[in-house]
């Protein structure tokens, strides 16, 4: 019986000293950055060392869906302890900047490094790697003469041939974004119900999956954003794939790109040496470690890719700034619902 | 039913729906206090609903809530019925039969609720999609083949009924072992076969115990996310998702989280009305009864039943993570797998303390205090299970940002205090699982009669020592089970443990989640096993205590 009482005793006392130790203090170094980031640990932690190890200065950082950060930012309010936000997809930066979270940096190293159309209009915000959504087809089945724009992938021609990945992922509504800037919201709702007519099977719920099915045969072509197609080519170099650059003729509004990219926060505690370091981001030093990691493309003009991704070939870019993609996002997703893109 | 010779009692109905709110009542007051902090996140979400987001309301009832209703509907009944099914069936021949390898059946059919349940649905994938191993090679073999789409309803039930069905099996089982012998064996002495006795008598009397089971698998059907995003399977959850992250609306996002909250908790408030004017307590003694020999077909049949949902369960899917985890384990493995290890355990090993003595705080002052309004309480004190993981995050996180808002502002701190602290991870993990802890408590509570009470009273035996020395040794199994199922439930979870994490303290969940936000399924097979392993840790506990 003496027994049964030590179990709720210790239980008790285990309890009670969690309690007390679980109050942690925030405090605020000096030599220090806190970031908060949506893009994965293994794609940017590489970079914060890096810094630490040049300039001394630590970075501390916590990750997490974008959604859940521009809350968590907001939430904080003039308290949080974040002095930057490092997220992929411009629509998240644009909503950033919707929620007053963000503020506006002056920088010439920053509007010489990234070109005009992938930073904010009011320098919010500020792209750092270059993101390409493009084709990719079946070499033994698909002639490249046979492709030529996004739109035309609701070609006849393609009936029961197209794979896509999901309408829910955030690439694929910045993409229909662009669109709907370029042709309107009619045409555009046209376009995307004639992908669907042509659709192979349901929409896969990842990019490296729709290229397995294309590679196995399942359709012959897909869209996916390109470091995908690197990275499931570097671990099998023999999938009979191939990239297809879309819209690239003089009248072709070109390859749709989205970028990874990084702001300032409203409240940051450390604002000086956090500007400091999303220069340093720009910077020729870091653009290729920030690009080179995931096999994107780097946004500065002076920097060039990866060698496996310069192989893939140049392109003409969308030049329409990827703020858009976050102005249209709410439209693009309502019109996918409407042509049944699931 | 009456006509066997149960302990169904009528209970005073009348004193039933009297509130017994006495303001001296300690136990009244402690259940009023937790239900009061746990329902501060639920409040928070469902304040969204003062201000409607017309527009998106409209294009989401002309355009998507039609289809996502009928999923969802067909998702919890297939769900609903498989857990039932396959958790009953599972609980009755490793409690109450005897075959060959019921031993070691009983615990490793608790297994499969080691690995999430989108982990599973990414393995299922894998595997049996049109690109996977066993299509292409059938394509090798025989050619052009058409099989029944993996992406489709019946897929998405499979996967998350050998998911969730420990739920069931865990505590169903926890009533077979602990109903007695008397009353099958009063069942048999009355002409009634095992199969009869099984329908007749053992399962209504174990109805609250699989009832509490099966809603909590589909409470977790109806807020998960993850398994159904790898499916594309659009629920209830996906338009919640899609309001907050692609219509950038938490506003919207929040108001049918509160929509699907209110939903369960009429559904559970009507289950229960139905029942609580029976009784179940044990007859006889405590005992194990006499098992049912199987022999011969039915013996190997129940064998065969087991191993098949263990394989389909764990061992398939664990034996594809571990391939795809040694491909990256030498890139991967580092030193800080034992901090991601070690915050796993104590996060779960906290939590799982923290709701299990809550649970048992709350179930025990509704036993003191018969009556709605703790009935009431107990409800809507759990109720966070139902809520999608996200949304109670960030309901959780509003009111203690500004808590410490107002406490900088006050001038009594410098900086944030809260936010950011394991107190409020723990207190976030306690909203989402008390539900979790409370089931198998609160069942097990059914147990123990006042009888018991008034025996031990005339033994001098009252008060603190009364509880210590009488109910909670009774009360062991449920708490085990709930302690149990707290602790993997919180080493599988990602939202909450994202958002209020403080700085460095990451998981194994989050390492997954690192890796599938990049679409590296095969790398976060490494944490994902990581995480297997871990949640092996209370399997063996509640094994060790079982055998006994």
């Amino acid at each position: 019986m003496d027994k049964r009482l030590s179990f709720l005793h210790r239980f008790l006392c285990i309890l009670a000293a969690t309690t007390m130790l679980t109050v942690a203090m925030t405090t605020y170094a000096a030599n220090e950055i806190v970031v908060y980031t949506a893009r994965n640990e293994q794609l940017i932690k590489p970079l914060f060392d890096a810094y630490t190890k040049e300039t001394g200065t630590s970075i501390k950082f916590l990750t997490d869906k974008e959604g859940a950060l521009l809350q968590k930012l907001k939430a904080e309010g003039a308290n949080t302890p974040a002095d930057m936000l490092i997220t992929v997809d411009a629509g998240n930066l644009w909503q950033a900047t919707n929620l007053g979270l963000l503020q506006p940096v002056q920088s010439k190293t920053l509007l010489d490094n990234v070109p005009a159309h992938l930073r904010d209009p009011a320098n919010q915000w500020f792209g750092l790697s270059v993101r390409a959504r493009t084709i990719i087809y079946n070499k033994d089945k698909v002639k490249p003469v046979a492709l030529s724009t996004y739109e035309d992938l609701g070609n006849p021609k393609w009936k029961g041939r197209l794979c896509l990945r999901t309408s829910k992922t955030v690439y694929n509504q910045s993409l229909v974004a662009m669109m709907i800037q370029e042709y309107g919201e009619p045409k555009t709702e046209q376009i995307i119900k004639s992908w669907v007519a042509n659709l192979a099977t349901s929409p896969i719920s990842d990019d490296a999956r729709a290229m397995a099915a294309v590679a196995a045969g399942q359709c012959d072509i897909t869209v996916v954003n390109t470091y995908y197609f690197g990275g499931l080519t570097k671990k099998k170099p023999n999938l009979p794939l191939a990239i297809f650059w879309p819209n690239q003729d003089t009248k072709g509004s070109g390859v749709h790109v989205n970028i990874s990219g990084a702001g300032i926060t409203r409240h940051a505690k450390h604002q000086a040496e956090a500007v400091k370091f999303l220069e340093w981001l720009s910077s020729e030093k870091a653009q290729n470690l920030f690009a080179d990691i995931n096999m994107e493309y780097p946004v500065n003009p002076k920097v060039k890719p990866d060698a496996t991704v310069a192989a893939w070939g140049e392109f003409k870019q969308n030049p329409l700034n990827v703020v858009k993609a976050g102005e249209l996002q709410a439209a693009a997703v309502k019109l996918m619902d409407r042509a049944n893109y699931k | 039913m009456q006509r066997l010779p149960m302990s169904f009692e009528k209970a005073p109905i009348a004193g039933a729906f009297i509130f017994k709110f006495r303001l001296s009542s300690g136990w009244v007051l402690a259940a009023l206090l937790i239900a009061m902090l746990t329902l501060v996140p639920v409040v928070v979400v469902l304040s969204s609903l003062l201000t409607l987001e017309r527009e998106i309301w409209t294009h989401l009832v002309e355009y998507q809530l039609p289809q996502l209703l009928t999923n969802t509907f067909w998702l919890v009944l297939g769900v609903g019925l498989g857990v039932a099914i396959i958790g009953v069936s599972l609980a009755w021949l490793t409690a109450v039969c005897e075959f060959p390898g019921r031993r070691q059946f009983s615990w490793a059919l608790l297994l499969p609720l080691a690995i999430p349940a989108y982990v599973t649905a990414f393995v299922a994938i894998g595997l049996l999609d049109f690109t996977g191993p066993v299509q292409t090679l059938a394509r090798e073999w025989w050619g052009p083949i058409e099989f029944p789409p993996i992406r489709s309803s019946g897929g998405v039930i499979a996967v998350m009924t050998l998911a969730l069905y420990p739920y069931v099996y865990l505590i169903a089982r926890n009533a077979f072992l602990t109903q007695g012998k008397h009353a099958l064996e009063v069942a048999q002495s009355l002409g009634l076969s095992p199969e009869v006795g099984f329908f007749r008598v053992a399962l209504p009397m174990a109805r609250p115990w699989i009832v509490g089971g099966v809603m909590l698998a589909l409470m977790e059907t109806l807020a998960d996310f993850g398994t159904v995003a790898v499916f594309n399977y659009d629920t209830f959850t996906t338009a919640i998702y899609k309001a907050w992250f692609s219509l950038f609306s938490l506003q919207a996002a929040s108001q049918l989280a509160s929509l699907l909250i209110v939903f369960v908790l009429v559904v559970l408030l009507a289950e229960q009305q139905t029942r609580t004017r029976m009784h179940y307590t044990q007859t006889g003694k405590h005992s194990v009864q006499a098992r049912i020999l199987l022999t011969g077909a039915r013996a190997w049949l129940a064998a065969g039943f087991c191993l098949a949902v263990l394989a389909l369960g764990f061992i398939i899917p664990v034996t594809q993570l571990l391939l795809w985890a040694s491909e990256v384990v030498e890139q991967d493995l580092d030193a800080r797998y034992l901090d991601f290890f070690w915050h796993s355990l104590a996060l779960a090993g906290f939590a799982a303390l923290l709701a299990g003595a809550v649970a048992l705080l709350l179930s025990y002052s509704a036993r003191q205090h018969p009556g709605l309004l703790l009935r009431v309480t107990a409800r809507i004190a759990t109720i966070g299970y139902a809520l999608p993981g996200a949304v109670l995050a960030v309901g959780v996180f509003i009111p203690v940002a500004w808590l410490d808002n107002q406490f900088v502002a006050a001038g009594w701190v410098q900086s944030p205090l809260l936010q950011g602290s394991l107190m409020v991870m723990l207190l976030a993990y306690l909203v989402r699982f008390l539900a979790v802890a409370h089931s198998p408590i609160e069942s097990q509570m059914h147990r123990i009669t006042r009888s018991v009470d008034e025996a031990a009273r005339s033994l001098g035996v009252s008060g603190v020592n009364l509880i210590a020395r009488v109910h909670l040794p009774m009360l062991r199994g449920g708490l085990l089970t709930a302690a149990a199922l707290v602790f993997v439930d919180v080493m599988k979870e990602m939202p909450i443990t994202l958002m209020t994490r403080p700085f460095g303290w990451d998981t194994l969940a989050v390492r997954v989640f690192e890796m599938t936000s990049g679409g590296e399924w095969n790398r976060a097979a490494l944490p994902a096993v990581a995480l297997v392993l871990a949640g092996l840790a209370p399997v063996v506990v509640l094994t060790k205590y079982r055998s006994k």
